[in-house]
């Protein structure tokens, strides 16, 4: 019964999406049609009702009800109720649920919530998040269907991928979907300006909380599922440039270019076009990550096997949707104007300069991703991987990093280079002497880690100077979301080039008993064990790390096999210390009773994912900062319009007898 | 056997324990080379070719049975002497630019270095016609409050 | 610039363009060897199994061409072409066999139980024969001329609709 309310509550939900659409599209030509009223209803009804839809496969995953044959395929009435429920959302048609749950969520928030913009812009709005559901709804009812019975119930299921048996599925998919999807928000709002020509300020204004929002759940979604691949995938590889994790960076560059434009907008009314341009491509690039991932087209350890007219439906969608948008965007950007031009040295040149680069590393790592594609079609193969966007992508990345150290000092419209030579003359001092003494101190460093180690030393003091010579109790709450996010990639930064540059690696066989040295560590082998788990069984290594004179840890990488479905994966064992990890993975034994272990010193690798978390809280306290300066100013203006309406009323009834000897 | 099929094609890095051989791994595919500076170096190699059974991993972070031989023929042939780009170039004359990440310009690959060029001057133009003098006319003041 | 505002269109295009083509291609996941039409590289193996000699690249050098099949005995697809490279040694074809990664007693025990088409077993323990010639999976079959180059790569095993093929392509490079 369960799966078929979902079911019916997923249909009754792409009903409500069709009403959603109809009535906006008629609001725009009869504000005041009946159909018009149910336009915000009907959004926030969706909401409810694709919530209660996921609720249902939840639920058909907890109690394992093996009728249902995404549970049947899927999940293992053994495997520990964690892994039922987010195995949920690790398979193609349930992720494709949590998509439209997210969107419909997302269309639920803004109907409830948004108030600024004119009612007109706000229905074309919801009418565009209506149109883009209508066409993810029907793929999932008609060709992936998560509710669908078996005739007869399995006798059991086939369990979930063990690489996915994780804490991190549990966290991972959803934060990334509420990001990626989030943005969806952001392309209606788009959408709704465009076609309603309302491309000015408050709708920049109006648009950067809910970009913020759906960015800072990019941002932990990214880190959280670049830490599960390092701790998980047993080589403590942290990204590969693979073309799903190209997916997710490609909405979040875009995302950030949008929050950065759209600063600038509210601000100056400037980059109008800009904005409206990033809003589309920022949901497009989620669109095209989903199909990416879903159509069989792309090579990927991640990608999910769906066949040909799966991927050709999701491509008719993205054609009417991302088509649509841009054909909209082709024929109604040029009557937007063009906007202020700036001096070079400003806030919005340096802004603009960052946003350009933004955008050319987002091209590039698109070029990358789709260019093995491309040369398919010509029956050549060919592999693009880092070697190619690590280097390329430094030669925008790096000026930006540069600006980005200066641009937060700058003033609006126009500034000049003196007033701030100081902090930059620090700043540039610091980069050149980490520079010079890495140089010094270290042999044989990649020009790349070298300059990341340089310019996030400089970076990070560098967010910082914005608040000099400031109250800090008195500084905005939106400033120090600025500055933390900055802070936050500095670090992060220094974490990657620290990794790359000084990871020390040991591969040995040892014995029980036997001991190792890496990097001022004692490793000892002490035993290996047979242990056994829910669902697996697995050798499981006992052994001691000790450095120097510290207290030895004890650490137990294990070899596991699972049985549902049949597998073996290696879980590594992690040594965490404030200057880096320990990584140690156990491997095969030989013959002779030693055990392969391998064996990692990871300087300052944790700096990355930390950096990440820094990232999404300078997201945060920027909504926060926001909201609240937004809330306080409209209750300011709303005082003062009542001061005002008190002052006239004084004024009637004191000075005007004319006015009362009249009445 | 449409269920079966997405489960099967369900990809993971770890190794289906069905059709896999029983012998060791090849010598060099899990031990390093003596001689720190020849490991750097072999390491650095292996970490742009890329391996041929694996969905899309480099050879340096694969426990397949051959990416572990590749990398055994890579530390050997380092191990003799033989220089990075030759094993390489070995490997390309017998599989293609497939089997190697690292970028080189060739009649295919032209358009992933034109292309990043295209990028350096349509932004260098952008800015060029962004930025200018302060605007004449316009609105003046700094519309948004706490944007500090 | 008016123009500019439909290059995003234009590019999105495009792409759809590639990406409905390549739906639609069947999914190639071989990576065919690039080998074709050169020698045979230099190698020498030992005997897999007692009851053939092992392999060295002289052995194909005699002026005949003659089959190079490379297969292992953990290998399933290669029970199923078992019977086909029998019917090609009946045609009177030479098929020379590298065993990847295999044990003796395996090699004896799959050959008693599927039978034994070679004239020759060579065992390449740790694939370095397989990457010298750029094959990248089990099983594949390689055609070779009387002068020791190889001629042709058939990837995967063979089939019944094979056999006639892999006949012509010996006829031919005799």
């Amino acid at each position: 019964m369960s799966a078929e309310l979902g079911l019916a509550a997923l249909w009754m939900s792409a009903a409500l999406a069709i009403l959603q659409l109809a009535g906006g599209a008629i609001a725009q030509r009869n504000p005041d049609a009946p159909l018009a009223a149910l336009v915000r209803p009907a959004a926030i009804l969706q909401g409810f009702l694709a919530v209660f839809s996921f609720a249902m496969l939840l639920w058909v995953f907890a109690i394992t009800d093996l009728s249902v044959k995404l549970v049947a395929t899927n999940s293992h009435s053994m495997k520990p109720m964690i892994f039922k429920l987010s195995g949920a959302w690790g398979n193609h048609e349930g992720s494709m649920l949590l998509w439209v749950t997210v969107m419909a969520l997302a269309g639920a928030l803004i109907a409830w919530l948004e108030r600024r913009l004119p009612e007109k812009t706000m229905q074309a709005t919801l009418a565009s998040q209506g149109f883009v559901a209508i066409g993810f709804y029907a793929f999932l009812l008609l060709s992936s269907n998560p509710f669908e019975r078996l005739a007869t119930p399995a006798v059991e299921g086939s369990g979930l991928n063990p690489l996915l048996q994780d804490i991190g599925l549990a966290f991972h998919p959803p934060t990334l979907y509420m990001g990626y999807v989030g943005l969806s928000v952001a392309f209606s709002f788009a959408v709704g300006a465009l076609l309603t020509r309302q491309v000015n300020p408050e709708f920049a204004r109006v648009m950067r909380p809910w970009v913020l929002g759906a960015w800072v759940f990019l941002t932990l979604g990214i880190t959280a599922g670049s830490y599960w691949a390092y701790y998980e995938l047993g080589w403590g590889g942290w990204w590969f440039w693979d073309p799903v994790e190209n997916a997710s960076l490609m909405p979040w560059l875009a995302a950030t270019a949008l929050l950065h434009s759209a600063s600038v907008l509210a601000a100056r009314d400037a980059l109008r076009v800009w904005t409206i341009m990033l809003g589309v491509v920022a949901f497009s690039m989620s669109m095209l990550g989903t199909f990416l991932v879903r159509s069989g087209i792309l090579t990927s350890v991640h990608a999910f096997a769906v066949d040909p007219e799966r991927g050709s439906f999701i491509l008719a969608l993205l054609c009417l949707y991302i088509g649509g948008a841009l054909l909209l965007f082709a024929l109604r950007a040029g009557s937007v104007s063009e906007g202020q031009r700036f001096a070079l040295v400003s806030r919005e040149g340096a802004l603009v300069f960052n946003n350009v680069m933004l955008s050319a590393i987002l091209g590039i790592v698109l070029l990358g991703t789709l260019y093995p594609i491309l040369t398919e079609a010509f029956d050549v193969r060919v592999s693009v991987g880092p070697p190619y966007f690590n280097p390329v992508g430094a030669i925008f990345t790096i000026p930006m990093l540069a600006v980005m150290a200066v641009g937060p000092m700058l003033r609006w419209r126009e500034d000049n280079i003196d007033r701030i030579k100081l902090p930059i003359a620090i700043v540039t001092v610091l980069v050149v002497t980490a520079a010079l003494a890495i140089v010094l101190f270290t042999s044989d460093i990649g020009v790349l880690p070298l300059l990341g180690l340089a310019f996030a030393v400089g970076l990070g003091v560098a967010s910082f100077m914005p608040l000099r010579g400031r109250n800090l109790l008195r500084v905005p709450l939106a400033t120090w979301g600025m500055v933390i996010s900055h802070f936050g990639i500095a670090v992060a930064l220094l974490g990657m080039a620290s990794e790359s540059a000084f990871t020390d690696e040991k591969l040995v066989a040892v014995a029980p008993g036997e001991a190792t040295q890496l990097s001022g560590f004692t490793i000892t082998l002490e035993s290996v064990d047979p242990i056994a788990g829910p669902n697996w069984t697995a050798m499981e290594a006992q052994i001691t790390a000790q450095r120097g004179d510290g207290a030895p840890v004890v650490l137990n990488p294990q070899s596991r096999h699972f049985w549902a479905p049949v597998q073996q994966t290696t879980e590594s064992a992690l040594l965490t210390r404030w200057d880096g990890q320990l990584y140690a993975v156990v491997g095969a034994p030989s013959p002779d009773g030693r055990w392969q272990l391998r064996l990692w010193w990871k300087p300052l690798v944790t700096l990355i994912w930390y950096g990440g978390l820094l990232i999404a809280l300078g997201g945060t306290l920027s909504i926060i900062g926001r909201l609240s300066s937004d809330i306080r100013r409209r209750q300011r203006l709303a005082r003062e319009a009542d001061e005002r309406a008190d002052m006239a009323a004084l004024r009637v009834e004191n000075g005007a007898a004319p006015a009362g000897g009249a009445a | 056997m449409k269920r079966v099929l997405p489960l099967l094609a369900i990809v993971s890095l770890s190794l289906p324990l069905a059709a896999q051989d029983d012998l060791p791994p090849a010598p060099y595919a899990y031990t390093q080379l003596e001689d720190p500076a020849q490991e750097a170096e072999a390491v650095a190699l292996m970490e742009t070719l890329r391996c041929l059974k694996c969905q899309s991993q480099s050879i340096a972070d694969s426990d397949a049975p051959m990416a572990g031989d590749m990398r055994h023929q890579v530390r050997t042939r380092i191990a003799a002497g033989q220089e990075p780009e030759k094993i390489r170039q070995w490997l390309i004359d017998r599989y293609g630019d497939y089997v190697s990440y690292a970028p080189r310009v060739t009649s295919s690959t032209w358009p992933l270095f034109a292309i990043p060029l295209l990028l350096l001057l349509v932004a260098g133009a952008i800015l060029w016609r962004r930025i200018g003098r302060k605007s004449v006319g316009g609105p003046d003041q700094i519309l948004d409050e706490g944007d500090d | 610039m008016r123009w500019t505002l439909w290059v995003p269109l234009m590019l999105f295009a495009f792409f759809v363009g590639v990406a409905g083509y390549q739906l639609f291609q069947p999914k190639d996941e071989f990576i065919p060897s690039t080998m074709i039409g050169q020698a045979l590289p230099e190698f020498e193996l030992p005997a897999a199994s007692e009851t053939r000699p092992g392999v060295t690249t002289a052995d194909f050098k005699d002026g005949k061409s003659k089959l190079l099949n490379i297969w292992a005995s953990w290998c399933l697809p290669c029970i199923a072409e078992a019977p086909h490279l029998e019917s090609l040694k009946e045609e009177g074809v030479e098929i020379i066999g590298v065993a990847i990664r295999d044990k003796r007693e395996d090699v004896d025990e799959f050959l008693a139980t599927h039978g034994n088409p070679y004239s020759r077993i060579g065992a390449d323990e740790i694939s370095a024969v397989q990457l010298e010639i750029g094959s990248s999976g089990v099983p594949e079959t390689f055609v070779i001329d009387g002068e020791g180059n190889i001629i042709h790569q058939h990837i995967g095993d063979v089939r019944a609709r094979d056999v006639q093929r892999l006949l012509e392509i010996l006829e031919d490079a005799s």
